[in-house]
């Protein structure tokens, strides 16, 4: 799997798109293949001040539930509510299907993303 | 391989049942009843709104004796139990519940005593009150002592609110509880409600904590550290002293989840090496009934410091020599449970006790813990094993041999089932992805462990040769593969009679 290069990514996971100081986030198809099918999908309301490196939402497949991680910290304009009845897009195209779009607040925090090509080194240690 | 083949599998006692409702017909009872030699009252008069409705009362089951007794027999041999065959659910602790246990529980004064019965009527189970507080005391090296938990995750809940107690009485409650990720999932769900801020500590490479990482984290913020331990790989974490030290010099507590003490009683107190406040698991550890069988009980053990902010009411010894109740303990949290908690697995955990005795409990954890290593030495190669430590009452491995034909640890756990066995754990601990999480417990003879590795080799054989066997499984039970995603994205958790013609 190569990842969008337009986007940067955490070690926890999730892509983020940024445009300027608006970004739009998901999480990766690795994250989507070890979560396994995705049964539900907690976003938070918009308007909501999320912080980077700490929980936004949850991810609940059939074998565990996990922490959604902000990438950067910001302020949630919308949220992907198709999620709410069909969280298997998650599963379909993690990479392009996203979960939170927000206004950034700090956008050098940015800076301490990984790119595309670095994440993939990182997931195929994760993996070694 | 044929399922001719397969040494404990039996197609199951095979008789299709549906639904109770469904074996409905108005009209059908299962009782006489005399004519009435009372004046009649008018029902509808008396209840007013809250007389059952004809709308509801038409969807209730209308069976003869007969149909029922039948309906909930064959229903209940479709269950697995530890009294069929192995159960190697790990963390679980599935271990044999004796007889003895059940006999003693079934004693006239025991299973009928009443917990409003007068103290002077009530000696004899507040003995036993009395007498296990103090068996649990001495094996967990700890001062105090409640009962009253009704299970595990309650029982952290309960040791959770006494540091919170503690800690206020201090003069500040602090923030933030840490939770290594490789505790039980219960453990910040537990600090959450007691109003904790949940913070994670990474393992090291050898799954234990990492004393380094601990120092940096450990501020004048953090409340306790639950520890699970040994942790839910099996590794005994052999630093917990430092732990211990690391945090009490910063004010803070350590917690120890107690779930998996089936691995050190008798062999080591955790209060001897700086736990404050840990809780057991009488249905795991101590072989009161679990799951189904239940109900549990998770007794809170403490150091003196806690002792104060214990639940009401505790045993005491009176003036006269007699037991009573305490409730005056300003300092408590109060009440957990209802009267004196599961009384009836006390009961069962002390008969447990005593008929092992010291010698006995500590050759149960001997036996616990050379099971887990034998199916460990047996399947290691065979099933890839994440993490190399030492390990005691379990052993993790997982999938990633077995992932290359595609198969997955929750396969090879449906296959299990064809061999006879119940299920190890799925999935979890979360540190190991893919995992196997296997816990014999000591209950297993040695040829009971051979037919689980012997199962265990055949279906890696099969996940290489004829991984769809595996893929598909199972294929002896009445019911082939559930479709999860489907019921956990869409549950039915009602039966309304319409949703049968829906379904067609």
């Amino acid at each position: 799997m190569s990842y969008p290069a337009d986007a940067k990514y955490t070690k926890e996971h999730e892509w983020i798109k940024i445009n300027g100081n608006l970004a739009t986030v998901g999480i990766t198809d690795y994250a989507q293949n070890s979560l396994g099918d995705i049964v539900f999908v907690e976003l938070p309301k918009p308007g909501t001040t999320i912080t980077a490196g700490k929980s936004f939402g949850t991810v609940e497949s059939v074998k565990a539930v996990s922490d959604l991680y902000a990438p950067v910290s910001g302020t949630v304009t919308e949220v992907n509510s198709d999620l709410g009845s069909a969280p298997e897009k998650v599963n379909q195209d993690a990479n392009n299907t996203w979960m939170i779009k927000l206004t950034l607040s700090n956008a050098g925090e940015a800076n301490g993303l990984l790119s595309a090509a670095d994440y993939e080194k990182f997931i195929a240690e994760e993996q070694a | 391989m044929s399922d001719r083949d397969i040494k404990k599998a039996t197609t199951q006692v095979n008789q299709n049942e549906g639904l109770i409702m469904e074996k409905s017909s108005p009209g059908k009872k299962g009782y006489k009843l005399p004519p009435l030699d009372v004046p009649a009252v008018n029902i509808s008069k008396m209840l007013g709104d809250l007389e059952r409705r004809d709308d509801i009362a038409a969807e209730l089951p209308e069976v003869s004796e007969i149909e029922i007794i039948r309906h909930f027999t064959r229903i209940s041999t479709w269950n697995y139990a530890v009294d069929y065959g192995m159960y190697p659910l790990g963390s679980c602790t599935m271990k044999y519940n004796a007889r003895i246990n059940e006999v003693v529980a079934r004693l006239d004064g025991l299973a009928g005593a009443h917990p409003y019965q007068p103290e002077k009527l009530s000696q004899g189970a507040m003995k036993i009150l009395q007498l296990l507080s103090e068996c649990l005391i001495e094996i967990t090296g700890m001062d105090a002592i409640t009962l009253q938990p009704a299970a595990g995750a309650h029982g952290e809940l309960t040791g959770v609110l006494l540091v919170r107690a503690y800690l206020e009485s201090q003069g500040n409650p602090r923030k933030k509880i840490l939770i290594p990720d490789s505790a039980h999932g219960t453990n910040p769900a537990t600090a959450a409600i007691a109003g904790y801020a949940v913070e994670n500590l990474k393992s090291n490479q050898k799954g234990m904590i990492d004393l380094n990482a601990l120092e940096k984290q450990v501020t004048e913020d953090i409340a306790a550290l639950m520890l699970t331990n040994p942790s839910t790989i099996g590794v005994y974490e052999s630093d917990i002293h430092h732990i211990a030290g690391i945090l009490h010099r910063k004010g803070a507590l350590l917690y120890m989840d107690g779930a998996n003490m089936n691995a050190l009683c008798g062999k080591t107190q955790p209060g001897k090496n700086g736990v404050d406040v840990m809780h057991l698991n009488l249905h795991k550890t101590f072989s009161t009934p679990h799951g189904g069988g239940g109900p549990g009980s998770g007794p809170v053990a403490c150091k003196k410091i806690l002792e104060p902010f214990l639940p009401t009411p505790v045993v005491i010894e009176k003036s006269d020599g007699t037991l009573g109740f305490d409730y005056n303990r300003p300092k408590s949290i109060g009440r957990v449970r209802a009267f004196y908690g599961n009384f009836g697995m006390h009961v069962r955990a002390l008969a447990y006790i005593l008929a092992n005795g010291p010698d006995g409990l500590r050759q149960t954890t001997e036996d616990a813990v050379l099971n887990a290593n034998y199916i460990r030495k047996k399947l290691e190669g065979i099933y890839e094993l994440p993490y190399k430590t030492q390990t005691l009452h379990e052993v993790v491995f997982n999938d990633r041999i077995q992932q290359r034909k595609g198969v997955k640890t929750g396969d090879i756990a449906k296959r299990l089932i064809d061999y006879g066995f119940h299920s190890y754990t799925v999935s979890f601990p979360l540190i190991v992805p893919g995992a196997l999480m296997i816990e014999p417990t000591e209950s297993e003879s040695k040829e009971e462990l051979d037919l689980f590795i012997d199962a265990m080799k055949a279906i890696a054989k099969e996940a290489e040769d004829e991984p769809d066997t595996v893929l598909n499984a199972p294929h002896t039970t009445r019911i082939s593969r559930l479709d999860e995603v489907r019921a956990a994205r869409q549950p039915i958790l009602r039966w309304k009679k319409q949703a049968k013609y829906a379904a067609e």
